[in-house]
């Protein structure tokens, strides 16, 4: 029996994988996604809070976020299905000096991108945030057409129309070899089968670095881990994502925001960072993120959670994704490294790839791919993970 | 209007003060400290809630804070009723769609989360984890147990009936709620053991540890040991109808009426014929409700002879073959059709019949609470279950394998050297025994004048007849206690095997004064207002089968055994067939309406109302990952956490053929319960009412 042949080969059908399948089957390309997980999305893609924001500190990924944040506001109406889309802006309420000077100097070059995000008084932000807390509040940013949406619903909603699109999807497989000769791609074997094609994106998240490797790339891509939980539903109070920037005890930052359904989706930036991929929940999330969201605003102390995760951001040394399509054999395709950005990057970086892979990249996408290259020098940080 | 029981053969009513709530502006009359949803079944509320889905009404589901259909707002809070006491001046209103913020509070400054160690700690202070805990404190090792009520004891608190197994191993013989004091007082002299009641583990975490929300306070425990003991949940049944208030599990119902003896039916009807469907039928007639009818899907049921024969003798239909059709009514329940059933338990059509009642219970078997015990040994803890969370079986098998498990750990700890006596093992295995065949009845094989006649014919774990008998005169052969009991030797009429008898199988005919009319001791533990001196009552063999009238001659009343005996007199000719007396006449169905039934709208997941139909529809497109289809549809995303519609589900899987090997399951993740995010912060939400209440002035 013949290897079956594709035009592209997508390893990892998650926030990155699903949104670019969909893409590459819509331009007419023979499209195969491999994940060794039962369906779609159920690696980090799920493990995702699901805000959505063009609130960055670079070129890049404000230019890929537009992008993304236009697919999530437009898909009910171009595509029918309820993702959960909501446009309740991002705020990060400011308590401190230095955090005023922070965020202030970041507006400026975020508004040189054209974004829509401004400073606000206490007064507003107290409207925005009903209940915070007064104390100290300086003010904040708020970023009005940034939003969420949720990650098991538009992970689902993707894949289905990757699948419409004509697309084909092979789970339960995984990928244990590429096939390389003459310095080009011609393949990928998995632990069932073997396929052809002259075009592989590794989209494999917090695995990525294992399968560049069997590229003979490396890419510093390496998990650590974040804890997430989700409450009760309650009646709509509260329209944007909160992002409190200030360290706490055993963290850095923490953000919540209430979803389509009602319930508070909330999320923790441990400090020290957790390295590797461990992903069953520890004793010492609840009671950090509990104090932290009910100082900020006490009223939060009588909501219920009703589950709690951890998820795995896959961390590049300076905070940005890797995206290139030059590194490596040819038709070797990066697209890793998103450090847990990958479901608010991955609708924008679709096209972006799917030209760069056509050899026909805009201004833009090259702009874009500039910023995400791997032989840059990982010097710099993201100002605002 | 009281739905209160005041007068119960077996159990007291609950003294207190009588305090005033409002519920939707109505003022009720609750008793001080009882839980809301108690309080309103007394008041005859049944609807709690409107759900945020679809504004269907909402009845009580699991009494035992498991889901959260019985929410209600309590001083403008969500709150899950059966688990929430009401208080004085308590302003209470069902609980419309989704809950808003909660109102501000007032709140202290964080605690510290306490961190404890211990040698053992024991999730569930059921008969298992008692069992368990005193066995450990024979041993002075430092134990926790928990146990999320105000009293230790589990189920064997609403058990008002007599125990079978042996009187040496599991105190066959005695109430289940006599056990439960009984333990309890058993574990006050090991003051290695430490009780905390009121408190839920949420979660076991991967650091080993475990999260105990203890009387209101979270705290981690990092045990050595850590022994699951939490029991069991009742599984529900897909029909249409299956949400509607009224219809609910059996051992919230036995919560209701043998807990907090509220009366909170007047028309039962029962699915299931396993031992806990017919011992809840037993229960409810205890508490002057009328059981309309019990329905058994196979050929038999499942439960012990003794107890389904207990309830027809005493007017109960029991219709095996049959399946429940579908649960009807406006707001809450107010009609069930059955019908019978082909040999692959499809409903046969011409065989439907409906029947009036205000309550429906499903007990048709019960799942383990083991997520704790699989968590932990995912996180490579020192890791037991016994009880209910490891097999289900009875409440005397639950002890034995708590003993059991305790010297396990104790092994484990290194305490004790030597390993579990293998015997102990084969005794658990024949108190976990399912009933064995039935034997004949056999005609009088000997000419005493006073004799006992042993109506229990099925092979079972029980031997307190043998036990009790002074005499030594009923046997069961030493070293099976499966065996069925025979009366060999000589009888005084002492009544002691008769009064003990779990079964309530025996009776004493008695022909010393009239050979031709002699009286029948029958035991009787329905109410003492049930029957009087002088009573023509119809008599029953032992399955129930009309014999004729008798009147009772006498009435004794063995108060420390909460057992009457009836003195019937009999002809002689029928008296040794006499095991009863029947109290209702049968119910008979009512006019049966054809209605058009749609399957497909069936509710699977009762918190996000997923339907049967779209979770065929799911199958049927080729969705084998659990996950995937929860994501889809919502379905084990709710407040109960899947333990509802986790179950129902493999069932849809099941009946669509899709093979359990092409599933991928539902990721289990903590909290095992909805919980405050103010707990884990160690911060208390307190309403204005308690602001009020806690202030004491200057």
């Amino acid at each position: 029996m013949t290897e079956k042949k594709y035009d592209v080969i997508i390893i990892g059908a998650g926030s990155v994988g699903t949104p670019l399948a969909l893409e590459l089957a819509e331009r007419g390309r023979k499209t195969l996604v491999l994940d060794e997980l039962a369906s779609a999305g159920q690696g980090q893609n799920k493990e995702a809070i699901g805000g959505v924001r063009a609130t960055h500190s670079d070129g890049a990924k404000i230019k890929t976020c537009l992008r993304s944040l236009e697919i999530f506001a437009t898909w009910h109406a171009k595509r029918g299905d309820d993702i959960g889309w909501l446009k309740g802006g991002y705020c990060f309420p400011v308590y401190t000096e230095s955090d005023e000077r922070l965020l202030k100097e970041m507006l400026k070059v975020q508004q040189g991108f054209g974004l829509n995000i401004s400073w606000l008084g206490p007064e507003e932000i107290k409207k925005l945030a009903p209940g915070i807390s007064p104390r100290d509040l300086r003010g904040g940013t708020f970023s009005p057409d940034d939003g969420s949406a949720s990650p098991l619903l538009s992970g689902q909603a993707f894949y289905r129309a990757a699948v419409r699109a004509g697309a084909e999807f092979r789970f339960h497989e995984r990928v244990t070899g590429l096939d390389i000769s003459g310095g080009a791609v011609r393949g990928v074997m998995t632990d069932k089968w073997s396929y052809g094609a002259t075009k592989v994106v590794n989209a494999a998240g917090a695995k990525a670095a294992e399968i560049a490797e069997m590229a003979g790339v490396k890419v510093p891509v390496r998990p650590d881990c974040h804890e997430a939980g989700i409450t009760e539903p309650l009646k709509p109070f509260l329209k944007p994502m909160i992002v409190d920037i200030r360290p706490g005890d055993k963290s850095k930052n923490y953000y919540f925001y209430q979803n389509s359904e009602g319930q508070l989706v909330f999320c923790l930036t441990p400090n020290p960072p957790i390295w590797g991929d461990d992903c069953r929940s520890t004793s010492e999330f609840l009671p950090e993120v509990s104090r932290r969201m009910i100082n900020l605003m006490p009223q939060l102390s009588g909501v219920k959670v009703r589950r709690t995760w951890r998820g795995l951001y896959p961390m590049t040394p300076d905070g940005f994704p890797i995206v290139d399509a030059g590194a490596g054999p040819e038709g070797f395709v990066l697209a890793v490294g998103m450090c847990g950005q990958g479901f608010m990057l991955g609708p924008g970086l679709a096209p972006t790839l799917a030209r760069a892979m056509d050899g026909a990249p805009t201004e833009e996408d090259r702009e874009i791919l500039h910023g995400f290259r791997l032989d840059r020098q990982f010097a710099g940080m993201e100002k605002l993970k | 209007m009281s739905e209160r029981i005041e007068d119960h053969m077996i159990l007291t009513p609950p003294a207190g003060a009588r305090v005033k709530f409002t519920f939707g502006g109505r003022e009720l009359e609750a008793l001080d400290g009882e839980m809301i949803s108690t309080a309103l079944f007394a008041n005859g509320v049944k609807i709690f809630s409107r759900h945020h889905r679809d504004g269907s009404p909402q009845g009580i589901f699991c009494a035992n804070g498991q889901c959260a259909q019985c929410s209600v707002l309590a001083d403008g809070i969500s709150v899950k009723s059966c688990v929430t006491p009401v208080r004085a001046g308590m302003k209470v209103e069902e609980l419309r769609g989704v809950p808003g913020l909660p109102p501000a509070v007032c709140v202290q400054d964080a605690g510290r989360i306490e961190e404890l160690e211990t040698d053992a700690l024991i999730i569930g202070g059921g008969p298992s984890g008692l069992a368990a805990a005193i066995e450990l404190g024979k041993l002075n090792v430092p134990t926790i147990i928990v146990d999320d009520k105000h009293k230790l004891g589990g189920k064997l608190v609403l058990q008002t009936h007599k125990f079978f197994g042996s009187v040496e191993d599991c105190y066959a013989g005695t109430r289940g709620i006599d056990i439960a004091d009984k333990l309890t007082d058993q574990l006050k002299e090991y003051p290695s053991v430490k009780v905390w009641l009121n408190s839920s583990c949420v979660a076991v975490f991967s650091d080993k540890k475990a999260g105990v929300v203890r009387d209101g306070t979270y705290c981690l425990v990092k045990p050595k040991a850590i022994v699951t003991a939490a029991g069991a949940r009742e599984k529900s049944l897909p029909f249409p109808g299956n949400t509607l208030p009224g219809v609910y599990g059996a051992g919230a119902f036995q919560t209701l009426v043998n807990r907090d003896l509220v009366r909170p039916s007047k028309k039962l009807f029962i699915v299931g014929g396993g031992n806990v469907g017919l011992i809840a039928a037993y229960h409810a007639m205890q508490a002057g409700i009328k059981v309309v009818g019990l329905i058994e899907a196979q050929e038999r049921c499942g439960g012990y002879k003794v107890h389904e024969d207990k309830i027809r003798r005493l007017g109960v239909p029991v219709y095996t073959r049959h399946t429940i059709l579908r649960a009807e009514g406006k707001e809450e329940l107010e009609r069930v059709t059955i019908a019978q059933v082909d040999d692959r338990f499809r409903p046969l059509p011409g065989t439907e019949k409906t029947f009036e009642a205000d309550t429906l219970l499903i007990a048709v078997g019960l799942n383990s609470i083991n997520e704790f015990h699989q968590q932990a040994l995912a996180f490579g803890m020192n890791a037991f279950v016994c009880g209910d969370a490891e097999e289900i079986a009875e409440a005397s098998a639950a002890m034995f394998s708590g003993k059991i498990t305790a010297h396990k750990v104790l092994k484990s700890l290194g305490v004790m050297a030597g390993p579990v006596p293998a015997f102990w093992y084969e005794k658990l295995e024949t108190l976990k025994s399912r009933p064995g065949p039935t034997g004949a009845v056999k005609e009088r094989d000997h000419d005493r004048k006073v004799y006992p006649v042993l109506h229990c014919r099925q092979e079972i774990p029980c031997n307190p007849c043998a036990t009790s008998c002074p005499k030594k005169s009923i046997k069961i052969p030493v070293g099976n206690i499966m065996a069925a009991p025979k009366f060999e030797g000589e009888c005084i009429g002492c009544f002691k095997c008769l009064v003990i008898c779990p079964g309530l199988a025996i009776t004493i005919v008695d022909r010393r004064k009239d050979e031709k009319v002699p009286t029948v001791a029958v035991p009787f533990e329905i109410g003492r207002g049930a029957v009087k001196k002088g009573d023509e009552l119809e008599l029953t063999d032992w399955e129930g089968c009309p014999l004729g009238k008798a009147g009772i001659v006498d009435i004794r009343d063995f108060k420390a055994d909460s057992t009457l005996i009836l003195q019937l007199a009999v002809d002689g000719a029928i008296a040794d067939k006499v095991a009863g007396v029947r109290l209702y006449a049968e119910e008979k169905p009512g006019k049966h309406a054809v209605t058009k039934d749609s399957p497909d709208d069936t509710v699977i997941c009762r918190c996000e109302r997923v339907t049967l139909g779209e979770i065929r529809r799911a199958l049927r497109s080729g969705m084998r990952d659990l996950n995937q289809l929860k994501a889809v549809t919502r379905a084990g995303m709710g407040a109960c956490g899947s333990k509802t519609c986790n179950s129902l589900i493999l069932s849809v899987c099941r009946a669509e053929g899709v093979k359990p090997e092409e599933l991928t399951p539902m990721t289990q993740r903590p909290l095992l319960m909805e919980t405050e995010l103010g707990t884990f912060a160690n911060i208390k939400c307190r309403t204005a009412m308690e602001e009020k209440a806690g202030w004491s002035g200057f």
